[in-house]
């Protein structure tokens, strides 16, 4: 799956341009307010913009935007519950195994979300991303909340799922140290472009 | 059987708005602040409801359609520009009042043309003493409703777009992301209504009916006239709701199924 961005446009940011492709994960680093998040939402068309996306040269505008948004899945920073349970986020019941690989309770799909720490709704809705079967997969900071232990487990389990599903990741991270960690490719944004984060520090990584 | 009506004049006006006086004086006595809103209150009551006194007697004197449509407009206008008043957050451009306007018409207009034409067909059917009671109660409970439950969808996407976005992005189609807001408005739309039918009798008269019995109808014939009202205001209410709410549904959210709240002042 090849998720190719041409001539992106949104709010005031112009001519964005930006591959994704077979199992790669490239990494966004910036200040808050760089328009990280902005650029995960409109790609996902959840914000008004404009540009040629298309994911294995089929367009954006000739899918359905549930169908669009099935395919390219945006995990927002903050991730909200709505439900009276858990579980009834899910399509599909998150199964023991998947919660232990994340450290969560087998019990807690049949919690009500009120119950949740930070920690856990970020493990959770990493889940529920995941329970739709996304080929790329837009992370806002999908770590932000987790201490050190989790965040690994996090991480490891985003990756295998993108290496799996040969899909590709767009990956917001807060720390150039996890951009560089699981990501292919590392852009900075600044200024409204992107900037490779090599070029920056002059390193090549391998 | 119709039994003489007991004349007022205005001493009789008179005696009645003593008791405000008299609740001005005690409320202002004890500070309590209401006292300059009940005396404005009661001072627009009395003119507003004079000046439609005549507007009606001139227009029962000389019924004619013109006339009965120019009354109509107005009362359009007036209830339009009420439900925007109401609004928190409008709809910009055309939509804010045309919204309002044209659900309530929709609404309010066909179902007192359905109550004119096919259940209590006066003659000639617009005939002013029936149109202008019947189309202003419909249009009275609708104008409440719509403008109760487009306040509450707007502010209720506006508050929760959070959530709403995260739905579609979990690949909801909006219909089902608004799902939980829509059936919150319509109930608090029509709910009124509903508890009016259920306890009308029991705990209150309807006024409406009061108000025949009192000029000396049957109460056996007030009660029909009354049952039809009722049903026709919960048509205006529903249908004109249900209106309302589509076009909010329609306007904030675009042909890619994005939520647009910058469509909203």
């Amino acid at each position: 799956m090849t998720l190719s961005i041409g001539n992106l446009q949104f709010l005031d940011w112009k001519n964005l341009d930006l591959t994704i492709g077979d199992g790669e994960v490239v990494c966004l680093v910036g200040e808050s307010g760089s328009g990280k998040s902005l650029l995960l939402r409109a790609i996902a068309d959840l914000i008004l913009n404009e540009g040629a996306i298309e994911l294995d040269g089929a367009g954006r505008d000739s899918m359905s935007p549930r169908d669009w948004r099935l395919k390219v899945g945006y995990l927002p920073a903050e991730i909200f519950w709505w439900e009276d349970t858990v579980a009834a986020h899910f399509l599909n019941r998150p199964s023991k195994q998947a919660l232990e690989s994340l450290r969560l309770s087998p019990d807690c799909p049949g919690w009500n979300p009120n119950r949740l720490s930070m920690g856990e709704r970020q493990r959770l809705g990493i889940l529920r991303l995941l329970d739709r079967e996304p080929e790329i997969l837009l992370l806002d900071e999908p770590t932000a909340n987790l201490d050190e232990a989790n965040s690994s487990l996090a991480e490891n389990r985003l990756l295998d799922y993108i290496r799996e599903k040969r899909g590709g990741a767009l990956w917001v991270s807060h720390s150039s140290a996890q951009a560089r960690r699981v990501g292919d490719r590392a852009f900075r944004m600044k200024d409204r472009i992107l900037v490779a984060l090599d070029s920056e520090t002059g390193r090549k990584d391998g | 059987m119709t039994t003489e009506t007991i004349q007022l004049d205005y001493y009789d006006i008179l005696f009645a708005g003593i008791i405000v006086v008299g609740l001005g004086i005690l409320l202002g006595y004890y500070r309590l602040g209401v006292t300059r809103d009940l005396a404005i209150a009661s001072v627009r009551l009395v003119v507003q409801l004079f000046l439609i006194g005549y507007v009606l007697r001139f227009l029962f004197a000389d019924g004619r359609e013109g006339y009965v449509a120019i009354m109509a407009g107005v009362m359009l206008l007036v209830a339009s520009r009420e439900i925007m008043a109401r609004q928190k957050r409008r709809l910009t451009g055309w939509s804010g009042f045309g919204l309002g306007a044209s659900t309530l018409f929709v609404s309010s207009f066909a179902i007192a043309l359905y109550g004119l034409l096919v259940v209590v067909r006066p003659e000639p059917w617009y005939l002013p003493q029936y149109s202008i009671p019947l189309l202003g109660m419909i249009m009275s409970n609708t104008m409440s409703a719509i403008g109760l439950s487009m306040d509450r969808l707007t502010s209720a996407l506006h508050d929760n777009r959070a959530i709403i976005e995260q739905r579609l992005a979990l690949g909801e189609s909006s219909r089902d992301a608004i799902l939980p807001y829509l059936r919150d408005c319509i109930r608090t739309g029509i709910m009124p209504v509903v508890n009016a039918m259920a306890t009308a009798g029991i705990v209150s008269l309807p006024g409406m009916m009061t108000g025949q019995i009192l000029a000396g109808s049957i109460p056996t014939e007030a009660v029909k006239y009354q049952i039809i009202i009722w049903f026709l205001i919960a048509g205006g209410v529903g249908f004109g709701m249900v209106a309302a709410l589509k076009v909010i549904e329609w306007r904030l959210f675009d042909e890619r199924q994005r939520l647009r709240l910058d469509r909203l002042d």
